[in-house]
């Protein structure tokens, strides 16, 4: 027979009552403050965190002249960059913060059968893109690498320990792995003393010159291109000149649908 | 009742006599204890961040603190109380004054047998020049 009213609550409903009761307690606070107006620090732009953010413009349509490498020498020699260009090692080790690509391997997936024909045959210079939302960052164990409230991604060399899961999360190549002591690529006296090297077992890539932007100077490539190929600025400032080049060419930037928000752009 | 107790004894004698060799090799043999390093100062010691005290005791925190603020915060300059500001840099600000890595650095690192590893990827600019 089912309970009698009169009698009041029998065991069964007062172990639901109070479960219920103990769910409601424990769970509504949850809920609203899930519900609650706000936004993820790491997804948020840069002005919400409060910062610049820096950004590279590569100018595409006139081409590098061939054989110039003035980026890339401009950068390696500011950084203490190794060279060990044995072309005829086969185990080839290669350090590269800024670097010529083909423009196939630079933009896989925008392959066509007709394109333009000087896109097929176009290098283009590649560097780090410090992305706004940067997978090597996430990966980063140790927090040896991490984003500045600028937007760089930053490196702290003293930090890592050489587990390569920054360059398993890169998916543009920007990072390279000192298999071998750096001092062993660079001359006796090395190209700029006021720099530290790296040492064997550490990830090093492109800062954007972190550097040389304390002292309001801009980044050694962009100082070192005598064709004025490479504009770099702060995008968050509407009267800077890479603003102005984004407002007036239209842009690509490497792998944009992995969602990483690369900050080099590309006119082509 | 100990069987053999004059060899156990006269080892166990032995064996503490070389143990605390350190304690007494100087003062037996007269040989002294080895010279404390002679540190070459920079001609103006007054302009050194911290009093020379603090620096001896501390030098090392004061290089991990700049490390710490300059990598991760992103804050280049050193708030010296001469009111002239400097970098906080190893290479560039220590190295400036002092006589170098070997001359200044070594002396004592090497009395002591510690081996920091700095110059790892450090340089001494004078050694470059």
């Amino acid at each position: 027979m089912g309970t009698d009213e009169g009698k009041g609550m029998d065991r069964r409903g007062f172990l639901k009552l109070a479960g219920l009761g103990a769910l409601g307690a424990a769970g509504l606070p949850a809920g609203w403050s899930l519900l609650q107006p706000g936004e993820a620090l790491a997804s948020a732009p840069a002005a919400a965190r409060g910062g610049k953010r820096w950004a590279m413009v590569v100018d595409m349509r006139k081409g590098c002249p061939d054989d110039c490498r003035k980026c890339t020498t401009a950068c390696h020699q500011e950084h203490n960059v190794p060279s060990f260009a044995d072309e005829t090692d086969p185990k080839r080790h290669e350090i590269k913060w800024i670097w010529k690509t083909a423009y196939h391997s630079a933009f896989p997936g925008n392959e066509q059968q007709f394109a333009r024909e000087d896109l097929e045959h176009k290098e283009t210079v590649v560097l780090c893109n410090h992305c706004e939302h940067p997978p090597c960052v996430k990966v980063c164990p140790t927090q040896a690498t991490y984003q500045r409230p600028d937007g760089i991604v930053m490196m702290d060399f003293h930090r890592c320990i050489g587990c390569r899961f920054c360059m398993a999360g890169c998916p543009y190549g920007a990072r390279s792995f000192n298999w071998r002591n750096p001092r062993a690529g660079l001359p006796a006296k090395v190209p700029n003393p006021a720099y530290p090297t790296r040492m064997m077992g550490v990830v090093e890539k492109c800062t954007f010159c972190s550097e040389r932007l304390d002292k309001n100077l801009q980044p050694a490539c962009v100082e070192a291109c005598t064709e004025k190929l490479l504009a770099f600025g702060d995008l968050q400032d509407a009267a800077a000149p890479v603003r102005a080049l984004l407002k007036e060419h239209f842009t690509i930037r490497r792998k944009p649908n992995l969602g990483t928000q690369p900050q080099v752009y590309f006119i082509i | 009742m100990i069987y053999d107790k004059g060899k156990i004894f006269a080892g166990l004698a032995i064996f503490v006599g070389l143990v605390a060799s350190p304690f007494w090799y100087n003062p037996v043999f007269g040989t002294g204890s080895a010279a404390p390093p002679e540190v070459q100062l920079p001609a103006a010691p007054a302009k050194c961040v911290l009093p020379r005290d603090e620096m001896r005791a501390s030098h090392m925190q004061v290089i991990y603190d700049w490390r710490e603020k300059v990598v991760r915060d992103g804050a280049r300059t050193y708030p010296h109380p001469d009111g002239e500001d400097r970098p906080m840099s190893l290479s560039n600000t220590c190295l400036g004054c002092h006589e170098g890595k070997k001359k200044f650095c070594d002396t004592c690192h090497e009395y002591l047998a510690v081996q920091p590893f700095c110059w790892d990827c450090h340089f001494d600019p004078k050694e470059h020049v």
